[in-house]
């Protein structure tokens, strides 16, 4: 019974939204939608502008974690594994992107691009979402490297193995997971950036997040709805699908890699 | 001593692409806050933006200190509450601890702000879900006797929306630090006869406090500074500083984007003041 309460809560956002997307002619005070139909998600789905914004959006956010993970591990390694002088303020240098607001970084950075003929490219809004996606996939990362045990590494060194086999066939199966987490993370923060795609992109680069935000002062709740369906799709999918990994993630995952 | 050139290396990529994107945009928004406004040939340096904030003149700065007491007050009840009910909900999970706890707290993960507060407002608005199901159940007449829950001038709509979203993420940081930490002190505690609130109190408190604090700064520097719950589900007065400070960045008349750029500055730097002050105390208490 309780966990059916709990199965309610977690499931009412997307229940509601599922309500009046698929309505149609849905008035107060009816309780629920008297007419159902998936003609809004068809037209949505054949809707030129939409379909580039999905793949825009997937593109952009895949890239994003992608870079993110590149960038980062050299310095989540570092972090993770090593005591150095100055730790303390190269872990505030990372810290302090996270601090500061979108607002003000898409601000500053759409004067940039701007001036440096960045604005509206894809590439212009990449290098706006690395700044809030790199420090937490550099973070996620440094933790999984703190419980790694670098001794495997030498292990297979000592038996002869190459650095770029070691790599492949020790270093990336272990931290696998930490990986997926890490990736996982940035995607999410990517795929959900909606100032600072605003921002740079000028409004020429239409993600799902800035097609939803200007329906929501259209003001049609059917549309609203399934567009915001069509947004939630891969966090809800990728989240389900690691629930496994993430449950016991904060306790057990030194155990794992 | 200096690090060695080598950890140098590994740490360079990183560090310099964020110091040069975040230097860049703080450099370039000081720079049109102080009326450096190459577009329109303006280079000379003033000050006028942030007079106009000061003395309540000009387009956005004559709602400047009534946008700053309004987001201090949305954020102060967001991360307030939130702790309150993050404090609250761990104590209850820790006594029983399984997996889909964890995976319930982790859910919320999968839905952006944005779309949350999108949820919010078919739920609660007057023409929305509840007030649907209130007016077939015959309790409200007509959408208008729903009460104004979201879209409100105090911002409960706002401060609604962020508690959904930021209870579970700070039961999550507690919870970590109870589960490998707390077992052995709760247990002996309760041997030695502490009840329930004693053990709160005197365990529980001051091993998830450190924790506790700078999650909930975080969730107050995310809460003062971000854009899309107030500008979905405020009003248009009063109206929190980040609302403000965009409607006046993409202003037609110029002067006004040197106000919007200096109220986001404004927000930054008290922002990152917070959480710089935040970060050395934690330091100094160990």
């Amino acid at each position: 019974m309780k966990k059916f309460l709990i199965w309610i809560v977690l499931l009412a956002p997307l229940l509601t939204l599922g309500l009046f997307a698929f309505s149609k002619g849905w008035f107060y005070p009816e309780p629920f939608p008297v007419k159902w139909t998936p003609e809004t998600f068809s037209r949505l789905l054949t809707d030129s502008r939409t379909l580039k914004a999905i793949l825009d959006s997937l593109s952009l956010a895949f890239i994003v974690s992608l870079l993110s993970l590149i960038i980062g591990y050299p310095a989540a390694r570092t972090i993770g594994t090593q005591d150095f002088p100055a730790k303390k303020y190269v872990w505030l240098a990372i810290f302090l992107p996270t601090v500061v607001p979108p607002l003000a970084i898409g601000m500053g950075l759409s004067i940039l691009a701007l001036q440096t003929g960045l604005a509206g490219t894809r590439f212009g809004i990449i290098l706006a979402h690395i700044v809030p996606t790199l420090p937490y996939t550099v973070f996620t990362l440094a933790g999984v490297f703190a419980r790694y045990d670098e001794n495997y590494e030498y292990q297979a060194l000592a038996l002869g193995a190459s650095p770029t086999r070691i790599f492949f066939t020790v270093t990336l199966r272990l931290l696998a997971p930490g990986l997926a987490v890490a990736g996982l993370f940035a995607f999410i923060i990517s795929w959900s950036q909606y100032l600072l795609t605003l921002l740079v992109g000028g409004g020429r680069v239409l993600t799902l997040p800035v097609l939803l935000f200007s329906a929501v002062s259209g003001g049609n709740p059917t549309t609203i709805s399934a567009l915001s369906l069509l947004f939630l799709a891969p966090p809800v999918l990728i989240i389900a699908a690691t629930a496994r990994f993430l449950g016991e993630n904060p306790n057990d995952i030194h155990e794992r890699i | 001593m200096k690090p060695s050139t080598k950890t140098l290396l590994r740490l360079a990529p990183t560090l310099v692409i964020l110091t040069i994107l975040l230097g860049a945009s703080l450099l370039y928004g000081i720079a049109q806050s102080l009326g450096y406004l190459t577009i329109i040939g303006e280079k000379e340096l003033n000050l006028r933006a942030y007079q106009n904030l000061i003395t309540s003149q000009g387009t956005a700065g004559r709602e400047f200190w009534v946008s700053l007491g309004f987001s201090l007050w949305v954020s102060l009840a967001s991360t307030i509450l939130s702790a309150i009910g993050a404090l609250f909900l761990a104590t209850l999970l820790n006594r029983r601890p399984s997996n889909f706890n964890t995976f319930a707290l982790n859910w919320n993960l999968a839905f952006p702000h944005l779309v949350w507060g999108v949820f919010m407002l078919l739920l609660l608005a007057q023409s929305g879900l509840l007030a649907r199901w209130a007016g077939a159940l015959g309790i409200i007449e007509t959408p208008a006797d729903f009460p104004v829950i979201v879209r409100d001038r105090f911002g409960f709509g706002i401060i609604l929306t962020y508690l959904g979203k930021e209870i579970p993420f700070l039961t999550l940081v507690i919870l970590v630090l109870l589960r490998t930490q707390s077992e052995g002190y709760l247990r002996v505690a309760e041997n030695l006869g502490a009840n329930a609130w004693q053990r709160f109190r005197l365990v529980t408190l001051p091993l998830v406090r450190p924790a506790l604090l700078s999650g909930a700064l975080l969730v107050f520097a995310y809460i003062f500074g971000a854009y899309e719950v107030p500008a979905l589900l405020g009003v248009s007065y009063p109206r929190m500083l980040s609302v403000l400070a965009l409607e006046a960045f993409t202003n037609p008349d110029l002067h006004a984007r040197a106000e919007g750029m200096a109220i986001s500055l404004i927000i930054a730097f008290i922002v990152l003041g917070i959480a710089i002050f935040a970060r050395a105390k934690e330091e100094i208490q160990g």
